[in-house]
């Protein structure tokens, strides 16, 4: 359609607002209440334009019309625009002198423009509210406040957390958390997101660590990709002298977080950058002390000693664990160094530990094993089923997109042993025994099939060896798994049939499906259940493990595991062999190598030494003390990193690393796409990207290693690495890519397994439920579980070192069941130990119904109380992946 | 269980016989007004009372001869007149007692049940013609009124559905599913000019087409009971004194819209009405008349009652559907209109109690009928609240047109205590104020638009001659400010800065320029405010300034409150010398003992014992007292 804005004549497309008309052709409306990614709400009224009869309506809340004439800029728009500024200006401070948004206040450039040194109402003199800043994260002044509501409207349609809303009426009108406690109170449902910090056009919000650290105009900014969960969230960091001081929003379409998403680790989480427990130079240990030593000197040693080994001992003895941490590049060049350098395929990373059961499980099934679909599709879905993740706590923007779906209309199933944040949303919510995982999948599946609910096209059209599950199944009746998973089979039948009937399904899993020693079954059942209902290979539908670390899915792709080159090329493969052998001028180790559990059951045996970069294995590993005695047994271990972290005490050559925040190079995500990290500081000390440290090392072993920027590495990756065939720098400056990519005119892919698995058919594998390795008995009367929670990542290196982070979360703690608890006359807070076959450890108490009776849940962030300490280093046969989830322990109240 | 017609029909035939074989009925007044004033403890005493009778009595009373009668004692909603409650109402003979205690029952039993004698301190004594008006149609408040909408008000037991069914009810909604389509009935309320009551007088017979036209799986009726003006209360009357009007309407409604859930929004400070509309609900659904496949006709409707939170703006329909979904109760832009996307993004239709308690009768009556009534373009009649300093309070209904003088000086049997009118506030807070100058207008949607006020909910605020009109603009704006939901900037700081001005000018601090300010601004929040509550909020204020200006002026270049309302301005009389002829009566009258002086000497008022209440000026003959 046609319309006129100022007397010029535009085309609109029906259902568009005349602000998105004017916007579109560059016409300028003021807006304060406005955001394309929030509802419309209309309130603060300074787009008001003007239409025919002299009518003023909000543009931002009215939809063209053919013919529809607008005046944008008459002078009744100009004085009800004036006007509404001068009113806002009438109960503000003016105190810009002092105030975070100087230089970056919409309200400040708004009375600039129409000339309003101070309202003609009256100034603003004392203040009508108390500033809010009882938390480490966010301030809040309600006298900067103007009631725009885009902080309410963040809070409640982009992040879920229904933390904020207004509360009083007329004038009194503020913006408040539960009970007026503020964000960090009691009952506040704030998870620290950022979000409404960064919504805010005023000063009102602001981040706590970043006050009087510098405004906008102080700071320099970069674009980079979060360095802590799969999602990959894009970021912008904010820098001053060399300090990263606050990271703020990127709005871009093409990313996983498009709204400027984020969770408190991204957000708040930084300040490790910068920390002075940073490594700068390089170490050696002479004497049982480490001494600082110069590049050359740490890389001449280091050189000989693995010369020495490879020489006596040969390549075998030899390990590397590459980092899920470190760029795409990085790990490609751990990777070709293990392999072409010293000539052994011993190269793991923690992917061993999260996702090699998903790996293992998926690639036999469909062909590949990463997650099938978008983050963005999770808007597409009629159904998630949730099994053994828990989203809001570990990949938060993820837990929130999906509380977005669910709250249109999307049904939920959540299958946990604990009750997760999620689970209060769910239509059915299940609580299966830890381990118990096949038994429970197996029983939808024998009720879907039963009652005819499959998907017999699909079934028949795209997949084989059907015959064989529909006859496993056949024992596993929802009452057999109710015996086994202590689910009610009733809820098993809602569960499946609510499955089965959705039209696009997505499954999303974790570790609670993955780190068990059937983890690959898990994942084989989960393949089956999305089979048997054709949930796979369309948009919204899929098998989505969800990646915990920043690059695990990068780092796997470019070959940091034993069994295969870049891009999942088997290192078995004679063609692979030879196409790498030629490429890398090397001769190539044909057979598979050691994974990570077994390196360090090798080590002092097989392997004598070891390099490792950016991983943590004494608190990420299971078994601590095995861990702590198998790199004693080495000899010789050299640790890459940016701390000296647990593992590299042990080390005798530490060699001081680059932050993501300090280096260029990708990261893959969670949904497999490829986002550049770009340098935003300088390193501290004479620390050096890893790609720079590698190549050097390699020179020194006689391998020329010239690479001058990480481009040249991945066009290098792109040459040899079908997957990621057309991914080069240069492309992802302009756009982000999800593999498979194979070639420059590729434009990435969203969703796998359309119209044809990856192997081709797809591949049902009968599996029938093992029980796990530990049980309970008099000793040993508890099962513990693992895993993380929102603020802290992983071993802690990071987290644990951002003053904000640990301001909120400080201590390590246990989670137990009130009953057992009120049993054992354990309060809240008291100091218990917790015993298993392998070691003890004693942290704090933290008493509620998160988990069952007969449960414990203990995150593994914490070296004063590592929960590895006690799991059981038991393998999955398949993926050599440790049962991290179930280990039967002992709890003590510490008097 | 009511299944067909042919149930239905027998029901109404009982109930009507039923209603024939009551004989005398005596209504007592249980409308809250009359409530808090002690009715239920009268309607107590008479039931007990009256069962000691020996029945049938027989009396003339009236000249009307009661023969063979029995006697029927029930509670009634409100009758209006509420500035004479309790009320107790003798059917059929129309005779209605007013001011009845409890201690008044046993003279009522005694003297006019049993010998047939008025009790006539309970008879209506009017203070204009003094004369006493034993019958309700003949006192001059009820006189020019027509009741529709509140016809049955004060007539039936709200509490009992056959009482209702008995007086002709539930046979319009019989009408429709029987005789009409939706479209008939969407034309024929549109032919009936019928205008919403709530405020605004959009045409409802187009408001349902829209709703009707709208396409969609799930549609909703909403029933706007959140009646918010202070001093209107005719919902909550048709609420509490004919509940199943309001659930017929309703479900005309839903019939023509095809709406098949529904919701009667009523603010929870209504409990009465709360009560008697889910009793009157359940009783529909016990009969039948509510549920699924409803009389066999195929239509499916259900209804419930959403009490509000206390929200004056809940009364904007997009609020109030907020608030039923569980927001805060904040008004969203529009379009998309309700009818588009309502509840839960559904279309949906939210109607006025009072505009849904016409909906019967001009299914029964025909639109013809209705348009017989009122003005061209205002049809039917309005219910007006009229409170203020008027000799008769209470609630009542007139046709369309009457004029304000009528309604002042007949109806309302003028000014309290003999003062002058000075102005009155149409239609609640955001309506206008009009001036003598207007008691010849006729009471009609677009005659008081054009004069800057508005029927509103039909509130009327009468004003006499000692009230400062500055004043009543800041009490009205502080009214709105208060209830402002704050989200929008010109309703939530613009309304508050023009009561920062109107406070500094009522305190004495005016500064020249103050008028125009208010005015500007006050355009300015009409022009660009998002909802109806900011688009009103400042229409006391700019009928004052325009009516009152000089008022206005005397305040701010003067310091004086004309009306010695403001009490910051309240200054102490002095008496001129010159003019004094030291009469005394100044002396005589002041209550404080304030001046002093001789006879035939001049007299002196002490300013430190003054309190300013102007008895003094009053009585100078000379006018020396200023």
């Amino acid at each position: 359609m046609k319309i006129t804005i100022n007397n010029q004549e535009y085309q609109a497309k029906s259902g568009q607002t005349v602000l998105e008309v004017a916007r579109e052709n560059e016409i300028k409306i003021p807006t304060l209440c406005y955001s394309e990614h929030l509802s419309i709400t209309g309130a603060c009224r300074l787009c008001i334009v003007e239409i025919e009869n002299g009518q003023l309506v909000p543009a931002c809340a009215t939809p063209v019309s053919e013919g529809m004439k607008i005046e944008t800029d008459s002078e009744e728009v100009y004085e009800a625009r004036k006007t509404v500024i001068d009113l806002l200006l009438s109960d503000h401070p003016l105190t810009c002198m002092t105030c975070e948004a100087n230089g970056d206040c919409k309200l400040q450039d708004l009375a600039y423009e129409y000339g309003l040194e101070e309202s003609s109402y009256g100034i603003k003199e004392a203040p009508r509210f108390e500033i809010q800043q009882e938390n480490p994260f966010i301030v809040f002044d309600p006298d900067k406040c103007i009631i725009c509501g885009k902080c309410v409207r963040a809070d409640q349609e982009l992040q879920c957390s229904m933390a904020i809303d207004f509360s009083e009426r007329g004038f009194k009108t503020k913006v408040a958390a539960a009970f007026d406690e503020g964000l960090g109170g009691d009952e506040s449902s704030c998870v620290f997101c950022g979000l409404c910090v960064e919504n805010c056009p005023t000063g009102a919000l602001k981040y706590k660590p970043a006050i009087r650290k510098g405004r906008d105009y102080d700071l320099r900014k970069e674009r980079t990709t979060c360095p802590y969960c799969g999602v990959g969230c894009q970021l912008e960091l904010q820098i001053k002298d060399n300090e990263v001081v606050k990271v703020a929003s990127i709005y871009d379409k093409d990313s996983p977080n498009p709204a400027g998403e984020a969770c408190v680790k991204g957000r708040f989480a930084y300040d490790y950058i910068n920390h002075p427990d940073r490594l700068r130079k390089p170490l050696i240990k002479k004497d049982g002390e480490f001494v600082e030593v110069s590049w050359e000197e740490a890389l001449n040693y280091t050189a000989e000693r693995l010369q020495e080994i490879k020489e006596k001992d040969g390549p075998q003895a030899l390990a590397g664990l590459s980092s899920a941490k470190c760029t795409n590049e990085e790990n490609y060049l751990m990777q070709k160094f293990m392999r072409a350098v010293i000539g052994t395929n011993s190269v793991d990373h923690c992917a061993r530990l999260c996702h090699a059961s998903t790996v293992a499980g998926l690639a036999r099934a469909f062909g590949s094993g990463a997650m099938t679909n978008s983050i963005a599709e999770t808007a597409d879905s009629d159904l998630f089923f949730i099994i053994g993740s828990n989203p809001t706590e570990n990949h938060p923007v993820i837990g929130s997109m999906m509380k977005r779906a669910l709250a249109k209309g999307t049904k939920l199933i959540v299958a946990d042993p604990r009750e997760i944040e999620l689970s209060s949303w769910a239509d059915v919510n299940i609580h299966q025994q830890p381990g118990s995982d096949v038994a429970l999948v197996n029983a939808m599946i024998n009720v879907i099939i039963n009652e005819g609910l499959h998907d017999k096209e699909f079934i028949k059209e795209r997949t084989i060896n059907f015959d064989l599950i529909a006859s496993t199944i056949e024992d596993y009746t929802p009452e057999t798994a109710e015996k086994i998973s202590g689910v009610p089979a009733e809820e098993i039948r809602k569960a499946a049939r609510l499955y089965a009937k959705a039209d696009r399904a997505a499954i999303y899993f974790a570790m609670g499906i993955t780190q068990h020693k059937t983890g690959t079954d898990n994942v084989l059942a989960l393949a089956n259940l999305a089979m048997v209902t054709g949930n796979v290979g369309k948009k919204g539908a899929g098998v989505n493990p969800l990646r915990g670390q920043n690059n695990v899915q990068g780092a796997c792709d470019l070959g940091a595991l034993p069994n295969v080159y870049p891009g999942y090329q088997k290192v078995e493969d004679p063609a692979m062999q030879e196409k790498f052998a030629e490429a890398w001028g090397i001769e190539p180790d044909t057979e598979n190598g050691l994974t990570v559990v077994e390196i360090f059951n090798e080590a002092g045996k097989d392997i004598k030494g070891i390099y490792i970069m950016g991983e943590n294995p004494v608190l990420s590993d299971p078994d601590q003390n095995h861990i702590k005695q198998a790199l004693e047994d080495l000899e010789f271990l050299v640790v890459q990193d940016i701390f000296m972290t647990e593992t590299a005490e042990y080390a005798d050559v530490v060699l001081p690393a680059a932050s993501f925040a300090e280096k260029s190079g990708t990261f893959t995500n969670t949904e497999r796409r490829i986002q550049l990290v770009n340098p935003a500081v300088e390193s501290p000390g004479e620390a050096k990207p890893d790609w720079q440290i590698i190549s050097m090392l390699a020179s020194k072993m006689g391998y020329a290693m010239d690479y001058a920027h990480p481009a040249e590495i991945m066009a290098e990756i792109a040459s040899l690495t079908p997957i990621y065939g057309g991914v080069y720098h240069g492309r992802l400056r302009e756009k982000t890519l999800q593999w498979p990519c194979p070639d420059r005119r590729h434009a990435g892919t969203k969703f796998l397994h359309e119209g044809e698995f990856a192997r081709g058919k797809g591949k049902f594998h009968p599996v029938t439920y093992l029980p796990p390795a530990e049980k309970v008995d008099a000793d040993y009367d508890y099962i513990m579980m693992t895993g993380r929670m929102l603020y802290h990542f992983h071993t802690g290196t990071m987290t644990r070192r951002s003053a904000a982070i640990n301001a909120q979360e400080a201590d390590a703690y246990v989670e137990i069941n009130c009953k057992d608890a009120k049993r054992l006359g354990i309060k809240e807070n008291d100091r218990v130990k917790v015993t298993s076959r392998r070691g003890e450890v004693e942290t704090y108490a933290r008493v509620g119904d998160r988990v069952q009776p007969g449960q414990m849940f203990m995150p593994f962030h914490y070296a004063e109380s590592p929960a590895n300490r006690l799991t059981n280093p038991v393998l999955d046969e398949k993926a050599k992946i440790p049962e991290l989830k179930v280990t039967a322990v002992k709890l003590e109240k510490i008097s | 269980m009511i299944k067909n017609k042919a149930d239905l029909r027998q029901v109404v035939k009982d109930a009507e016989a039923s209603v024939q074989s009551e004989g005398l009925r005596i209504m007592i007044c249980a409308g809250t007004g009359c409530v808090s004033n002690g009715s239920l403890d009268v309607y107590a005493e008479l039931l007990d009372q009256v069962s000691k009778l020996d029945l049938p009595i027989s009396i003339e009373l009236e000249g009307e001869k009661i023969s063979d009668s029995n006697v029927t004692v029930k509670k009634s909603g409100c009758h209006g007149f509420c500035e004479k409650g309790p009320l107790v109402k003798f059917e059929p003979l129309g005779l209605l007692y007013t001011g009845v205690k409890v201690d008044d029952v046993q003279e009522i039993v005694e003297d006019t049940l049993q010998v047939g004698k008025l009790v006539n301190r309970l008879v209506y004594h009017s203070p204009t013609d003094q004369k006493e008006y034993p019958k309700e149609k003949d006192i001059p408040f009820y006189k020019t009124q027509q009741r529709i909408a509140l016809a049955n008000c004060g007539n039936i037991d709200p509490e009992d559905i056959d009482d209702y069914l008995g007086h002709g009810g539930y046979q319009s909604l019989e009408k429709v599913l029987f005789e009409m389509d939706a479209a008939q009935v969407c034309q024929e309320i549109t032919d009936s000019g019928l205008r919403g009551r709530g405020g605004a007088g959009f045409p409802t017979g187009r408001k349902w087409e829209f709703a009707r036209m709208a396409d969609a799986d799930q549609k909703y009726i909403i029933v706007n009971g959140d009646e918010g003006d202070p001093g209107a209360f005719m919902d909550r009357s048709v609420m509490e004194g004919d509940p199943h009007r309001v659930i017929e309407g309703v479900m005309i409604g839903a019939y023509a819209t095809g709406a098949s859930k529904g919701y009667i929004y009523v603010r929870a400070e209504y409990p009465l009405a709360v009560k008697r509309l889910q009793k009157a609900i359940a009783d529909a659904e016990k009969a039948g008349l509510l549920g699924e496949n409803i009389l066999g006709s195929g239509f499916d409707f259900d209804l419930q009652v959403k009490e509000g939170a206390g929200a004056f703006v809940c009364g904007e329909e997009t609020a109030l559907i907020a608030s039923i979904e569980g927001d805060r109760g904040m008004p969203r832009p529009k379009p998309p209109f309700p009818a588009q996307s309502g509840l839960w993004g559904k279309p949906t239709n939210i109607n006025n109690v009072e505009t849904l308690a016409n909906i019967p009768i001009i299914i029964e009556k025909g639109s013809e009928w209705f348009n017989m009534i009122g003005q061209p373009n205002s049809t039917g009649t309005k219910t007006f609240a009229i409170t203020g300093d008027i000799a008769n309070t209470g609630l009542i209904e007139i046709p369309m047109g009457v004029t304000l003088r009528e309604v002042i000086y007949e109806i309302g049997g003028g000014i309290k205590d003999g003062k002058e009118f000075k102005a009155v506030q149409m239609g609640g807070p955001s309506g206008g104020t009009l001036t003598s100058e207007h008691l010849d207008l006729k009471l009609d949607f677009d005659s008081l638009q054009e004069v800057g006020a508005m029927v509103g909910s039909g509130g009327m605020v009468v004003m006499d001659e000692d009230t400062c009109m500055v004043e009543v603009a800041r009490f009205f704006l502080s009214f709105t400010q208060q209830e402002s939901c704050g989200k929008c900037t010109p309703c939530r700081v613009g309304t508050r800065r023009m009561l920062d001005i109107l406070e500094r000018i009522t305190a004495g601090e005016g500064q020249p320029g103050d008028v125009e300010k208010l005015t500007h601004l006050g355009e300015q929040i009409k022009k660009t405010s998002l909802c109806a509550l900011g688009k009103t909020a400042p229409n006391p204020v700019l009928t004052t300034t325009q009516y009152f200006r000089d008022e206005y002026e005397a305040h701010i270049e003067d310091k004086k409150c004309p009306a010695r309302q403001c009490e910051d301005l309240a200054t102490s009389y002095k008496i001129d010398p010159e003019i004094c002829i030291g009469c005394g009566l100044c002396k005589k009258e002041c209550p404080v003992a304030a001046i002093t002086g001789e006879i035939k000497q001049k007299h002196e008022i002490d300013p430190e014992i003054c309190i300013a209440c102007g008895a003094c000026e009053k009585v100078c003959p000379v006018d020396a007292i200023s």
